[in-house]
């Protein structure tokens, strides 16, 4: 099934990449492999006055676009148009070019940069779609990827997740930080900082909280910590070890599993950290709870057929039903997650003594196999569904690795230093958005 | 009665121990099966040690002659149950607890790096469980054991060849004041 000459050329590149890509500082580096065979060409035209500002606004979202593996970068030099009536549509055809993104920057008095972009449709001259955004130098970053994900939205008709965030531990020495950073890996600001282990980051599904296990006190217990307060509160700090937080779809519900009765179950609280009830009854192993997103079932990692697989139980007020296996193949499937839109899940399944990111869909069962690394831990799927963030190993360190759900795009994001672990992927915010369309 | 009762359970326990595995890049995984326990009842009847040895005016904890000084039960890939040469060790400390009804102890569980940290927080807990079963069984009681998982978290050996693996899949006793 697989192709192993196509994987030889693909290591390859990844050697080359990973030559010509030296990473300048501690922000993560991302490179990306594979593609699928149709992509869309699209040509960026540097945006008027870019120059002056601080951050390139079209640098950020030609990256963003150039990393999903779905477009192909027109080049674009020698024609700079930055208004409608200026483009010559005729250059842009014979280029190859169907689409194209043209805009203007300029700094206002008061220090704020006004941005204008306009998405326009080569073959039928017709803009796709534009806007305008007056912002703080330090919100530039933000601006683009928004610019990125109306593009994207424009042309694949799929929700763009570039203005999403993204958590995972970072291992230095004997330090552990839990760290959040925008999905292409700047912006990484430390939430709390250890020299104990941290595991588990679990986002609230409004992307204002993040719970954790922290063994600052030695033994796994749960925190919940809100991001831009910085207050934290143990949630879970039961008797025995407390671990593996998952949000119930609306937030007000963790699932934890818990030892205190014996045994490693899951339980519900509130997200408080009030009211515990047993959710699984089982006298092997319960973890790693994951809720559907309708609320309504949850998949967890149990032992109780004595290997490690992946089981679903309803769940009707706080009881849960009959649990039902859903993994067959292979005797060590565990760490799954609930697909955004209920259809499917990720996993890790260990096959010939590797451990691979696996997606399985529950009408059909059937299960493919993305990755083909040696150590892959920790999938979770982007709010959109359309790629999986997964931690792999190379080199005897952990590094940041996302591929589409499909299989056909591989991205890697690298750091200079440490040892990243546990990634999780933010939730799409309804953000309040100064912009306005302009046509 | 009681005190054989206990040795019995710990030699029961201990049967299901002599499974073999050479791993390679398995993860500590597959959980022990109903089947398999009593086979060796009738073996190592006899447990030895106790908590009353040692040097005059030390404290027995801490004493290296003294087998409360030894902390840490060590066990077989992908396994929970206690090994026959650490049922004195545990026999040890149970009785300690059970003639100090002041004292109380941490048992952390731990595994080999291999696998869903997750996961291996569960087979860790597994371990931590299984010597606060045999002590309880032994006459310490409940209040005074928390059985804990540190998983694959806090390795004591770096190294990732089978020695160090060995030396992780481990459960360590602590003594308020020592953790």
């Amino acid at each position: 099934m697989q192709n192993y000459l196509h994987r030889a050329s693909f290591y390859a590149l990844i050697l080359f990449l990973s030559m010509v890509h030296a990473p300048l500082n501690a922000a993560l580096n991302i490179e990306i492999y594979g593609g699928g065979a149709t992509r869309i060409p699209i040509a960026i035209v540097p945006f008027s006055a870019e120059s002056r500002l601080p951050q390139s606004v079209t640098t950020i979202v030609t990256a963003d676009l150039g990393r999903t593996g779905l477009f192909k970068l027109v080049d674009s030099l020698g024609h700079t148009p930055h208004e409608p009536e200026e483009i010559v549509y005729a250059d842009w055809q014979n280029r190859g070019a169907s689409a194209l993104v043209i805009g203007n920057t300029a700094m206002l008095p008061d220090g704020r940069i006004e941005v204008r972009f306009r998405l326009m449709d080569v073959a039928r001259q017709v803009q796709l779609t534009g806007f305008t955004s007056t912002v703080s130098a330090d919100q530039l970053r933000a601006v683009a990827h928004r610019i990125a994900d109306i593009i994207y939205e424009a042309l694949t008709g799929d929700m763009g997740v570039f203005s999403t965030r993204i958590a995972y531990v970072l291992k230095q020495g004997n330090k552990y930080a839990l760290q959040v950073a925008d999905s292409d890996g700047h912006n990484a600001q430390s939430v709390i900082e250890y020299t104990e282990p941290i595991i588990s980051p679990a986002w609230s599904p409004d992307g204002s909280k993040l719970a954790y296990v922290s063994f600052e006190n030695k033994k796994p217990v749960v925190y919940v910590q809100e991001l831009l307060t910085r207050n934290r509160k143990a949630v879970a700090n039961f008797k025995g070890s407390n671990s593996a937080p998952a949000w119930s779809p609306d937030g007000s519900k963790l699932a934890v599993v818990l030892t205190m009765q014996g045994g490693s179950q899951i339980f519900l609280i509130n997200a408080d950290g009030s009211g515990v009830q047993r959710l699984t009854q089982s006298s092997g192993i319960d973890t790693e709870p994951s809720f559907s997103p309708d609320g309504r079932s949850i998949i967890f990692t149990s032992d109780r057929g004595g290997s490690p697989q992946i089981y679903r139980v309803a769940i009707t007020g706080n009881q849960a039903g009959t649990a039902e296996r859903l993994t067959f193949e292979g005797s060590y499937n565990v760490s799954p997650r609930f697909s955004p839109d209920g259809k499917s899940f990720a996993y890790i399944h260990r096959h010939g003594g590797k451990f691979n990111v696996a997606v399985q869909d529950f009408a059909r069962r059937q299960v493919q196999i993305l990755t083909d690394s040696k150590f892959d831990e920790s999938p979770s799927f982007a709010p959109n569904g359309k790629m999986i963030l997964y931690a792999t190993e190379i080199g005897g360190r952990g590094i940041l690795s996302a591929v589409s759900s499909d299989g056909q795009t591989k991205q890697r994001l690298t750091s200079q230093a440490g040892d990243i672990r546990e990634p999780v992927w933010g939730p799409l915010l309804k953000s309040q958005r100064t912009s306005k369309f302009i046509n | 009665m009681k005190k054989i009762l206990s040795v019995l359970i710990i030699c029961l326990l201990s049967a299901c121990a002599s499974k073999t595995t050479q791993p390679t890049s398995e993860s500590e995984d597959r959980t022990m099966g109903g089947g398999g326990m009593g086979a060796g009842a009738q073996e190592g009847m006899r447990a030895g040690g106790g908590g009353g040895g040692g040097g005059f005016g030390m404290d027995p904890l801490r004493d290296p002659s003294n087998i409360l000084s030894q902390r840490s039960i060590y066990f077989d890939f992908d396994n929970y149950t206690i090994k026959n040469e650490y049922r004195d060790l545990v026999l040890a400390h149970a009785r300690y607890l059970r003639d100090n009804s002041n004292s109380k102890v941490l048992i952390q569980g731990n595994t080999d790096e291999r696998g869903s940290r997750e996961y291996n927080l569960a087979l860790g807990q597994r371990r931590a469980d299984s010597v606060k079963n045999a002590m309880l069984l032994s006459g310490a009681r409940d209040h005074q054991i928390e059985s804990v998982s540190l998983g694959e978290e806090k390795p004591r050996a770096a190294g990732r060849d089978e020695s160090s693996w060995a030396e992780n899949r481990r459960a360590d006793i602590l003594y308020q004041g020592e953790y």
